[in-house]
């Protein structure tokens, strides 16, 4: 435990003095601004005609995409850049398991993901401020537990992919062809096949998110779905890494 | 303290090690000596338990390396051969991260010891990536005596230090190296014969001899060479002295001594003297003259072909 959360918080720092992290956090508010913008004026306008509730989804939903091209960016210096730079044997002689490894740096990328997600929160909260009757909270919550889970599996899945390379540039665009098949590729032969594709439509990454939490509604098996894919990313990154020591 | 046994490691089709059975006591510094991919780093790596042997039995600290990998790790300090560090962290914070990563009380002086042990207080704020190669093996060395280790394994410790610093390294793993125990790898031969009270020469993945610098040198010369110096031209004395019964191979060096083999039972130095002065030279200097670990070394590691037996 104590070794994640070592592991967890030199990798938060150290997006902190990367140009990437910094990338990511002003588009985010950038977009996640002018949907802000939209959702104001939208409701200045209906204040003529009453009853406009802002639509937090919006925000959540671009958020989702935005991480689904960014979680890639986050994870893929993880592990491939220990083991570029020789740290690794560094850290696989010292007294840490290796799952400890993969999932301190799993936490960390998350943390780092997390204070983000945090910061955006101004933008729901002005929202409800700035219009009457104000945000639908019921949305913003389950919108914003999405978020969290949907981020959870990304950065898995990306730790898992960074454990197998020693080049950032293979990592990040290998997760996000990952991500890509697995958040919407995945889910195209359940529209052909009609009947009998649910099984695609039940791996699609998008669905556990747009049919249930995107809609104000939580389902057990979503959050089930997201926490499995996020351990099946740290699984695949410490086999891995048990693997390397084999060779 | 390291004990292995039959240890064997197999890359794919290539046998890096074979075979390898050795121990280092407590107080004892080991030396691991060998040509270029003689499987030194790889044993090290066993040991430390970066990865497994392919067979074989190890223990170090007590410890079995492979069913009780992470009390072996607790307990061994190691320094890789290429100095894994953060170059975009302070050598303070590096020390620090590896501190809080083996549980280690008061960290803080954990760090400053060992930082000043390795002579780097000084640059302990610096990022790691700005200091030089001399000062960035011993921030790894710090690193390796962070939580003051039973077991010491040091893979080419003083590679890239300058005299100075080298002198003050040696003095530090000696002292290291009377209560607790220190491999350590290395192709600067005069550094093992200093520091090591046992050597390991390895070639090929398995052990060609293992004994102290000492013993190394007159177990294997088995023959006593000496060097004559005297005023003048030397080469009219040289087929004089080669009458002389129990004098073998002698020859004239290109500084312009006499150098001679003879057997330990039969010392002929008396009679070498006696007959320099009765031709009429002058004596300057005689000498025995071991054979230097150097030449052991390139002895016992030489290919095949040419190890057999000289025809001259
Ligand atoms: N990761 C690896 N994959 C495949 N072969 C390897 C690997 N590491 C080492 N070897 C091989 O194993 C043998 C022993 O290598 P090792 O690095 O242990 O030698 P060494 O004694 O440390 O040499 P040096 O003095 O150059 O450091 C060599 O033939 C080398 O090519
Ligand atoms: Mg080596």
């Amino acid at each position: 435990m104590r070794n994640i959360w070592t592991i967890a918080r030199r990798e938060y720092d150290l997006y902190f003095i990367s140009p990437i992290a910094y990338i990511i956090l002003f588009t985010m508010m950038l977009v996640l601004g002018i949907i802000f913008g939209v959702n104001v004026l939208g409701a200045s306008q209906a204040g003529v005609f009453g009853g406009y509730v802002p639509d937090t989804t919006m925000i959540t939903n671009s958020m989702v995409f935005m991480f689904l091209l960014s979680a890639p960016a986050i994870t893929m210096r993880l592990l491939a850049d220990e083991q570029r730079m020789g740290t690794m044997e560094l850290l696989l002689t010292a007294p840490v398991r290796d799952v400890e490894l993969v999932l301190g740096k799993w936490l960390g990328a998350f943390m780092f993901i997390l204070t983000l997600i945090v910061m955006t929160l101004v933008f729901p909260l002005m929202l409800n401020q700035f219009t009457v009757p104000g945000i639908d909270w019921k949305f913003m919550l389950s919108g914003y537990l999405g978020v969290l889970l949907v981020v959870s599996a990304f950065l898995g899945i990306g730790v898992g992919i960074s454990s197998m390379f020693s080049n950032q540039i293979a990592a990040f665009f290998t997760t996000l062809i990952v991500l890509v098949l697995l958040w919407w590729l995945i889910g195209a032969p359940a529209n052909l096949l009609g009947k009998g594709g649910e099984l695609f439509d039940y791996l699609s990454m998008q669905t556990h998110y747009y049919d249930s939490m995107a809609q104000g509604k939580i389902f057990l098996e979503d959050i089930i779905y997201y926490l499995s894919l996020t351990s099946l990313g740290i699984f695949i990154g410490t086999i891995s890494i048990e693997l390397r020591r084999w060779r | 303290m390291i004990q292995v046994s039959g240890l064997t490691k197999d890359y794919g089709a290539r046998r890096a090690i074979d075979n390898l059975t050795f121990e280092a006591k407590q107080g004892e510094i080991l030396g691991f000596l060998g040509p270029n991919g003689a499987g030194k780093t790889t044993t090290m790596r066993i040991l430390t338990g970066y990865m497994p042997p392919t067979r074989g039995e190890a223990s170090v600290a007590g410890f079995d390396i492979i069913s009780e990998s992470l009390e072996v790790r607790k307990r061994v300090g190691y320094l890789p051969e290429t100095v894994p560090l953060y170059p975009d962290m302070t050598a303070f914070d590096y020390l620090m991260y590896m501190a809080q990563l083996r549980h280690l009380e008061n960290a803080e002086d954990c760090v400053d010891d060992a930082l000043e042990m390795v002579g780097m207080e000084e640059r302990a704020d610096g990022l790691v990536g700005k200091l030089s190669k001399g000062m960035k093996q011993r921030i790894g060395l710090a690193q390796a005596l962070l939580h003051k280790p039973e077991v010491l394994i040091l893979d080419e410790p003083s590679i890239g230090l300058d005299p100075g610093q080298v002198v003050e390294v040696r003095k530090l793993i000696k002292n290291i190296g009377q209560e607790r125990t220190v491999l350590l790898s290395t192709h600067v031969l005069p550094e093992a014969q200093q520091l090591c009270d046992r050597v390991m020469i390895i070639n090929k993945g398995q052990i060609v001899a293992e004994d102290t610098p000492g013993n190394l040198q007159a177990r294997l010369v088995g023959a006593e060479r000496a060097s004559l110096r005297v005023r003048g031209k030397a080469d009219k004395l040289l087929p004089k002295i080669q009458q002389i019964k129990g004098l073998e191979n002698a020859s004239l060096d290109s500084d312009g001594s006499l150098q001679f083999h003879f057997s330990p039972k039969k010392d002929v130095r008396p009679e070498v003297a006696k007959i320099a002065v009765n031709a009429g030279f002058d004596l300057l200097e005689l000498k025995a003259v071991g054979m230097s670990l150097e030449e052991i070394f390139l002895e016992l590691t030489r290919e095949e072909k040419t190890a057999e037996p000289e025809s001259e």
